[in-house]
């Protein structure tokens, strides 16, 4: 073709008057439809780039125009763009990495804890520090994986965390307390993958135990309450930590020696890669150990001596609840501790150290259920902290349907036995089958 | 013939582990708050089991503000303890190991950390470790002993218990979970004694290498939004949005309840 432009100054005139009858064709034929919208800037035929403003925007859902200047366009094209805004994170494969450097998360139910993840980018801060010789993070993981949703974005998760390989060991023998069990895996993968690190939560929930007798089978003096690591080429492994001593009065400076249990938010998790979380098997089966320690299981404690602050599910009343005694049998067969919203305490149904919110308890349940609650910003602002919200109430619009993961809509009363019942019969049936 | 053999079976020898413990506004020597309560289980044990004898075991240097710190300990109504002695600066755990295995108790008793130096916690699991015992941690209570078994109540986060069979000769670490220990009486105190050991201590030289300071407040976490675009920033500094679960409105009281029992299964808060 030729390269002289020609220019059709009656089609650009229409292209400009947006009421033309033949506006659309003549955008059509000029090209300047491209990709769902208006070009609103092109370089004109002097060489100059002209700008057509009313290109930009989008027409609103009132059949306003709207311009949003922000650079994330919304409207017709908007969830192609949105859905690619979401999956911005680069995805990393290590094949050959130089070192590894092996994680065990304490996955408290199943699921990757904050403490975890913060652990996972202190791993990758480790292992990504030389850029042309990376090491890959190794997870190892007992127990189930649960994680949000199940197959594909399962992986995804531990993926997104930041992790390489997974060595999953979810055999019984690994269930409860088994550190005998744990500690013989551990072994186990560190002469068949001989880690140059191995990181650990120092939680009470496992984490500190597992790790300090991990370090003690390994020979290794471990470093206990890491908050901050920083390269240091005068260290052995070329990095220096900074611990928490002395029962929180003494902070030590040390280089990182091979086996670190690190404290919450010592770094910032994982948000901008993905990686592979490929699955690893042992080659070499794990001896099994004869284990001194029996575990006979969780003992049933009273839900009502457990303070609230700590109770792991909560069974919380509101102005909803009509009947009390219904809503105390209730918490009793759930085996949950008992919370209440300000009114239910003000009206003299509950006590006051049972108050959730801002002037009561700031809870952290795993599971915090809000019978009939409306959801005032003082009551939310207390169970910020809780993992799953589960709302009973009769009002489809109030501010806790929003906070909620599951919302039931109905008659508190009616739903709670139901429930009840629910439970009842299936203890029953157990009970009958055992 | 029921009680003969009981009383037969029940008495064991009980080694309690205690450390000089560091007021934590002042600093000054005190009883360590863990390895007082690890006493406490101790003494609680020997009410219950009679027969059972207790000894309590101190690495460290004989010093005058030490030594009322240590009487803290026998002020909760013990005669004497035992001090390894050795210079302040040396590595505790050897000793201990030697003295355990030569006077071979049945039970073990420690705190999970001590209130200064390192704290770091390994100690008991250094002893384990040379030991070879089983080792558990964060000890709620004993329930009982009984033919060489231990039955244990270990505490677990949010509150929950978990019960434990251990074969003796085992080692039990104690932290806040471990009911209060007793007043010390100023008295008793006064008059018991130490009997002293020497050891032939090695000194820590990797701690003497080590930098240590006063700690440092730690940063909080700033709250960091990555977003591409100002219309996100601004969405996360004004509102975090909800994630809007699951709602079902028009259902049956039933299927709700259904609904709300599977997510309780799932999450296993269910007992
Ligand atoms: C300074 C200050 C501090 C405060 N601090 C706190 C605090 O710490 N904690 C706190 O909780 N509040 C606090 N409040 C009070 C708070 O603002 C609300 O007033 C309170 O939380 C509302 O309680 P509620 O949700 O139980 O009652 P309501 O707002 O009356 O809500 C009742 C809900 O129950 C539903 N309902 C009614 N009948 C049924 C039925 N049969 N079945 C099912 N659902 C039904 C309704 O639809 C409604 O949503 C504070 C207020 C102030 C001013």
């Amino acid at each position: 073709m030729s390269e002289i432009i020609r220019r059709d100054p009656r089609r650009e005139w229409i292209a400009r008057n947006r009421l033309h009858p033949e506006y659309a064709a003549v955008l059509a034929a000029l090209g300047v439809n491209r990709g769902g919208g208006a070009v609103s800037e092109w370089l004109g035929p002097n060489g100059v780039v002209r700008k057509d403003p009313r290109a930009i925007g989008f027409i609103g859902p009132n059949g306003v125009k709207r311009i949003d200047r922000s650079g994330l366009q919304q409207g017709g094209q908007a969830t192609a763009a949105s859905t690619a805004a979401r999956d911005s994170r680069r995805t990393v494969t290590i094949d050959q990495p130089a070192f590894l450097v092996a994680v065990v998360p304490d996955l408290t139910g199943g699921r990757l804890s904050g403490h975890d993840k913060d652990l996972l980018g202190l791993a990758r801060r480790v292992a990504d520090a030389d850029a042309e010789q990376p090491g890959a993070v190794v997870a190892i993981l007992f127990g189930e994986h649960k994680g949000e949703g199940d197959g594909e974005l399962k992986e995804q998760t531990l993926g997104e965390a930041g992790i390489d390989r997974v060595v999953h060991l979810d055999d019984e023998f690994y269930a409860g307390f088994s550190p005998e069990a744990r500690l013989a895996a551990l072994s186990a993968v560190e002469r068949e993958m001989t880690p140059r690190f191995w990181l650990l939560p120092d939680s009470p929930l496992g984490g500190a135990d597992l790790g300090r007798r991990l370090s003690l089978r390994l020979g290794e003096r471990a470093a206990t309450g890491v908050w901050q690591i920083e390269a240091d080429h005068e260290s052995p492994l070329g990095w220096r930590c900074t611990a928490r001593g002395g029962a929180g009065s003494l902070d030590i400076q040390r280089p990182l020696p091979r086996v670190a249990l690190v404290l919450a938010e010592c770094a910032e998790p994982v948000d901008e890669t993905r990686h592979a979380a490929e699955h690893l098997t042992l080659a070499a089966s794990i001896p099994t150990t004869l284990s001194r320690i029996e575990d006979l299981g969780q003992v049933a404690v009273d839900p009502a001596g457990v303070a609230l602050a700590e109770a792991e599910f909560i069974l919380s009343g509101g102005n909803g609840v009509k009947q009390w005694d219904a809503f105390h049998h209730a918490a009793k067969v759930l085996g949950a501790t008992e919370g209440a919203s300000r009114v239910a305490v003000d009206d003299g149904f509950m006590a006051r150290d049972r108050q959730v919110g801002a002037t009561g308890t700031w809870v952290t349940a795993r599971v915090y259920m809000a019978v009939g609650i409306s959801g005032a910003i003082q009551h939310l602002q207390g169970i910020q902290r809780c993992d799953k919200v589960v709302a009973i109430n009769l009002d489809p619009g109030c501010d806790i349907i929003k906070r909620a993961d599951l919302a039931v809509i109905g008659d508190s009363t009616q739903i709670l036995a139901a429930l009840v019942a629910m439970v009842e019969q299936q203890r029953g049936g157990q009970r009958d089958a055992a | 013939m029921q009680p003969d053999r009981q009383q037969q079976q029940q008495g064991i020898d009980v080694a309690v582990l205690v450390s000089i413990g560091r007021h934590p506004t002042t600093g000054r020597a005190r009883r360590a708050e863990q390895d007082a309560r690890g006493l406490e289980l101790a003494l609680a044990m020997e009410a219950e089991l009679p027969g059972t004898r207790i000894s309590v075991l101190h690495a460290g240097p004989q010093a005058d503000d030490s030594e009322s710190a240590l009487r803290g300990y026998l002020g909760m109504g013990l005669e004497s303890m035992t001090l390894l002695e050795q210079p302040a600066g040396s590595d505790a755990i050897l000793s201990l190991v030697e003295h355990l295995a030569a006077t071979a108790p049945q039970l073990v008793i420690t705190g999970a950390r001590a209130e200064r130096g390192e704290g770091s916690g390994l100690l008991p699991y250094a002893l384990a470790e040379h030991l070879g015992w089983p080792l558990v941690n964060s000890l709620a209570s004993v329930e009982k002993v009984e033919n060489g078994v231990v039955t244990l109540l270990q505490a677990l986060p949010r509150g929950q218990r978990r019960r434990l069979k251990v074969r003796l000769p085992a080692i039990i670490s104690v932290d806040e979970a471990a009911p209060v220990a007793r007043q010390s009486a100023f008295g008793p105190a006064r008059r018991a004694t130490f009997a002293i050991t020497p050891t032939t201590p090695e000194a820590d030289s990797e701690l003497a290498q080590w930098h240590l300071a006063p700690a440092r407040k730690r940063p909080k976490r700033l709250k960091i939004v990555k977003a591409a675009s100002a219309r996100d920033r601004f969405k996360a500094a004004a509102k975090s949005e909800g994630k809007g679960g699951q709602v079902l409105a028009d259902v049956t009281p039933e299927q709700g309840a259904e609904a709300i029992y599977k997510l309780l299964k799932e999450e296993d808060v269910l007992r």
